[in-house]
């Protein structure tokens, strides 16, 4: 008990020298811009990548709907939040303009006299979490059927429903609410780094909280032994289905603040590329470790929108890349550079193991004893 | 006799049209051992399986302290106090021993020290090994550590699925030494087992199960000494 509680203290003051490092960064002028886009979209992702790794890294359920609850998360978000005044030009092409209003809202934040600022991070709020339920709302329903499924049949029906939603949401006759395959733009977003930094900060505390429970302690006898759990009196049907629910959760509020980072929103980046992108991130990680899962999405997140850019651009590491390799480059040497890891590192950066401060420790004691023995 | 804990009546259970067990009757007095003993395929883990409810059936009743328990889920029979010691050990190999003993005792909503103080009086080993992965245990001790796994969840009726599966035979015999153990504890023990001979030792009441149904019923130390008992299953050869 005492050794986690030192590794609990360690991780608090880890989170929030980072926090530090971050207001400090993003108020100094001049500084890479880069590194606030991999700080901003590497908390996204993390964020999702630790909700997936909920599921198929915890529960043993392996999904691959993620990119259709966060399209989910982001198109809820969006509809709710685009002011009403910005409404009639974001919804130009459809012919009966939006059926949405947030009049309900304008009207209760003048009648308590809220400030613009208080009001337009309510809205955000309130925004994220209806994406976030949203989510949750269609993955019970879609969990209903399809939690009876195992391993592939299940990954397969999972990721069939999320292009179904894409298309879905692409769909003219729902133009009104979605603006069908149009452009949805003009709804509040963050500015600095901070903002998704806090809320995937404590998403992922609750999902970390979630895991040490006994819900937690149940969701990996499910993914260890589904007999075995089922004769100790866990009910495999509920908890799986808690278990998706909570990881659709989440992945509906990273959606959300993946379309505040983008500015704009259309359901076509949604695709099952997406999925793979946080399924790598997850395996890279690995499969089973929160904070490798966030390692591993700062790390993919830097390589594909920063370290590897200077291979399309010209500058590569301080080296002049040749012109034949600009232009897509960049994209071959990631995949070979994922291919080595699934191959050579199978277990990922961290394995089933947590950032543990005495753990480390432990590793210089042995080495000292083993120092004088020698 | 009312001081049954389980009266299985006229059990049927069919595979896909293939039935397992056909019409079988079992009584399991209260604070008793009682044991099935059988060859391959006699339907004995189909039986265990279907009382803790892994395996539905519509025909025959299962009575747990005079209520029905068949059809009902899983969770429902455990919270009554049935619990099984699954065959081959199943414990959770990629949780600590501590963790696999809480798993246990999951349905139980008071304090649950005193349990794992009891269970590691009762196996010394696990107590040394509480971090350890389960995964990394010996045969022996993971067998140990499902047997601590299910008491933890205090059962009235502990049931395991071949104990014995796999182990050296030392320690089959601490494994039967602790089922006395737990007995004396006034928990009544359903025991599966190839082991005829260890099982038959041990059993107030054994019965002999045959492709689905019960030829042969007794006292644990008669059907020892029973001539069709010792050619079947205790190796002594046909005159």
């Amino acid at each position: 008990m005492k050794k986690s509680r030192t590794d609990m203290i360690f991780n608090l003051s880890l989170v929030a020298l980072i926090f530090a490092a971050v207001i400090i960064v993003e108020n100094i002028p001049g500084v890479n811009p880069m590194l606030s886009t991999v700080l901003k979209k590497g908390s996204i992702y993390a964020l999702v990548a630790v909700s997936m790794n909920l599921l198929n890294g915890f529960t043993g359920l392996f999904s691959l709907g993620q990119a259709g609850f966060m399209l989910l998360g982001a198109y809820t978000y969006a509809v709710i939040t685009i002011p009403d005044s910005a409404r009639e030009k974001v919804y130009m092409y459809v012919k009966e303009g939006s059926a949405v209003s947030r009049a309900w809202f304008d009207n209760i934040s003048n009648a308590l006299h809220m400030s613009e600022d208080v009001s337009k991070l309510l809205i955000m709020i309130i925004g994220m979490l209806a994406g976030g339920l949203i989510a949750a709302f269609f993955s019970w329903l879609i969990g209903l059927p399809v939690l009876k499924l195992k391993r592939d049949y299940l990954a397969i029906a999972t990721l069939g429903f999320a292009e179904i939603i894409r298309a879905i949401f692409q769909w003219d006759k729902l133009g009104p609410v979605t603006n069908g395959s149009n452009v949805l733009r003009n709804f509040p977003t963050f500015k600095t780094a901070v903002f998704p930094l806090t809320v995937s900060a404590l998403c992922i505390l609750f999902i970390v909280l979630l895991i040490n429970s006994t819900y937690g302690r149940a969701f990996k006898a499910i993914r260890d032994d589904e007999i075995a759990a089922e004769a100790m009196g866990i009910n495999l049907a509920h908890h799986k289905r808690l278990a998706f629910v909570i990881s659709s959760f989440f992945a509906g509020i990273g959606g959300a603040l993946l379309a505040m980072f983008q500015n704009t929103l259309q359901a076509t980046p949604f695709k099952s590329a997406m999925t793979y992108e946080i399924l790598l991130i997850v395996v890279i990680g690995g499969i089973g470790s929160i904070s490798g899962s966030i390692i591993a999405s700062f790390l993919y997140i830097s390589a594909s929108e920063w370290w590897l850019r200077g291979l399309d651009s010209g500058k590569f590491l301080f080296i002049e890349s040749p012109a034949v390799l600009r232009g897509g480059f960049r994209m071959v040497v990631f995949s070979v550079i994922i291919m080595i890891i699934v191959l050579f590192f199978r277990k990922g950066i961290m394995g089933e193991k947590e950032i543990s401060v005495t753990r480390f420790l432990k590793l210089f004691k042995k080495k000292d004893e083993k120092n004088k023995e020698i | 006799m009312s001081n049954n804990i389980l009266e299985i009546n006229n059990l049927s259970v069919s595979y896909g049209g293939i039935k397992a067990v056909k019409g079988v009757t079992i009584e399991v007095p209260e604070g008793s051992i009682v044991t099935l003993i059988g060859a391959n395929g006699a339907g004995k883990s189909t039986i265990l399986r279907t009382i803790c409810g892994l395996e539905k059936t519509k025909t025959g009743s299962i009575k747990f302290l005079g209520e029905e328990i068949l059809g009902k889920p899983a969770n429902y029979i455990v919270a009554k106090g049935i619990t099984l010691v699954p065959e081959g050990r199943c414990i959770f190999p990629n949780l600590t021993v501590l963790e696999n003993l809480k798993i246990g005792a999951y349905l139980r909503k008071d304090s649950i020290e005193d349990d794992i103080n009891y269970v590691f009086s009762l196996f010394p080993r696990l107590r040394e090994r509480e971090w350890q992965l389960a995964g990394t245990l010996s045969g022996g001790e993971q067998q140990m550590l499902a047997v601590g796994r299910a008491l933890m969840a205090k059962p009235k009726l502990l049931m395991m699925d071949e104990p014995s599966l796999g182990l050296a035979p030392l320690i089959v015999k601490d494994i039967f030494s602790i089922i006395k153990t737990i007995n004396d504890r006034s928990i009544t023990v359903l025991l599966i087992e190839q082991n005829a001979n260890m099982a038959l030792q041990v059993a107030d009441i054994a019965y002999v199960l045959e492709t689905g149904s019960v030829t042969m019923t007794g006292k644990g130390r008669e059907l020892l000494e029973d001539e069709r008992i010792k050619e079947a299953y205790l190796g002594k050869k046909k005159q």
